[in-house]
């Protein structure tokens, strides 16, 4: 297993105050908390941020983590030396600031025999709970929210096997995504969390819908938004071109004299629902190129002709 | 693996949820789900409280109130006013879209 190194990941010296922790801490878990930092690494650093602090905040574990020495680098391959440990008291769980024992192979291997007594101790007792609520995104392609989808997705949760050591188990779930979901919006799937104690029902599992970036079309709630290159004759003369949508082909009407920075709707052609999203096409006026002597001579003579000033407005 | 086709309930605009679903469905007390209420996080339709409705992006709201006040210990206050911002700031975000190219790397 990779050896981890919390002082580097807190971004602290080895011989930083518990004031210090706290502080990097703190400021590192509202910089990569998943519901403020969107990037999708965010949730990774934040549970190793919390993993850290974990380790580094209480005296006891930091004295038994230095002891492993300094000279230990991040990733490098490591297995605990044999009672490694010794004289080292724990004060039993930890509060779980990363969302309970979701830990580090690392982490567990250094102090998870110590965390014995959780909620599952519990439950031989009197004691019934329903068991927490899971949250995981899904990313689909625009086209799955015209049509609907089934995906597939592999959660890893941990949970306590017999010995009550942690496990992370691996499980797949198919999921209809029903047609005319929007970006962000949630799928609930009741009793697919986790285990709940005692008597407890399961909890859910809650599904956030994220739109893969698209080559073609952006999206924007249940609108749809193409940007459409057409060339300066159809912009002023009028045509009528063939437009994709993800619904297939248009035949599409651009009226003479478009300009660019417009837009055209197309309605109902952008995500299905009631009432459903409008498709936007815009227009964006392209020029050929004047690399060849006919080309110019075509340039040259619309400016002969067309004595054209679009900086009229500016007085010039 | 598990072969079959779980279909699970789209929170759309249409959902609706009771003030008890709410509490269920966030594992908060009643009293924490008032305060959410009280603080503007969350604004039910339907007058009378037994009347009181929930929309999807209510419970939205309330799950990432209960995760910030829960992992960055924030009080409610800090927490309506984060939460707004963030809002805002996917907003602006879907405005800045319009205007990037779509073809950059």
């Amino acid at each position: 297993m990779d050896f981890k190194d919390y002082y580097s990941i807190m971004g602290v010296k080895r011989d930083a105050t518990q004031d210090e922790i706290k502080r990097a801490y703190r400021k590192l878990a509202r910089k990569y908390h998943p519901d403020i930092n969107k990037e999708s690494d965010a949730e990774a650093r934040f549970k190793e941020v919390g993993e850290a602090y974990e380790a580094l905040k209480d005296p006891e574990k930091r004295a038994a983590y230095d002891q492993l020495g300094a000279n230990w680098k991040a990733g490098q391959d490591f297995n605990p030396p044999p009672n490694w440990d010794e004289g080292y008291e724990f004060s039993g769980a930890g509060n779980g600031h990363a969302g309970g024992a979701d830990h580090s192979d690392f982490f567990e291997s250094l102090f998870g025999q110590h965390f014995k007594q959780g909620p599952q101790g519990r439950s031989q007792a009197d004691f019934n709970a329903r068991g927490q609520d899971h949250h995981a995104k899904v990313s689909i392609e625009l086209i799955d929210a015209y049509q609907g989808a089934t995906r597939s997705i592999t959660l890893s949760s941990p949970e306590l096997d017999q010995n009550g050591h942690l496990v992370t188990k691996q499980r797949t779930l198919n999921v209809k995504i029903p047609k005319g979901v929007k970006q962000g919006q949630r799928i609930r799937l009741a009793g697919q969390g986790g285990v709940g104690y005692g008597q407890g029902k399961k909890g859910d599992l809650y599904l956030e819908i994220e739109f893969k970036a698209d080559p073609v079309y952006r999206v924007d709630g249940h609108d749809v938004y193409l940007d459409l290159p057409i060339t300066p004759w159809e912009a002023a003369l009028g045509a009528t071109i063939k437009v994709p949508t993800p619904n297939g082909q248009v035949d599409l009407k651009i009226p003479a004299g478009t300009q660019g920075g417009g837009r055209m709707r197309l309605k109902a052609r952008g995500i299905p629902g009631t009432p459903a999203g409008d498709l936007y096409v815009v227009p964006k006026i392209t020029l050929p190129a004047a690399d060849s002597d006919e080309a110019k001579q075509l340039y040259r003579q619309m400016e002969q002709t067309l004595a054209y000033n679009p900086r009229n407005k500016l007085g010039v | 693996m598990n072969n079959d086709i779980l279909k699970g309930d789209l929170l759309d605009d249409n959902a609706e949820l009771s003030l008890n679903d709410l509490c269920q469905a966030c594992a908060g007390s009643t009293d924490w789900v008032l305060e959410l209420v009280a603080e503007g996080v969350i604004e039910p339709s339907g007058q009378q409280q037994t009347a009181w409705r929930f929309s999807a992006r209510c419970l939205q709201r309330a799950h990432t109130a209960m995760r910030l006040q829960r992992d960055l210990h924030i009080n409610l206050s800090g927490v309506a006013l984060a939460i707004d911002l963030l809002e805002e700031i996917e907003a602006l975000q879907a405005r800045l879209m319009h205007f990037e190219p779509l073809d950059k790397p």
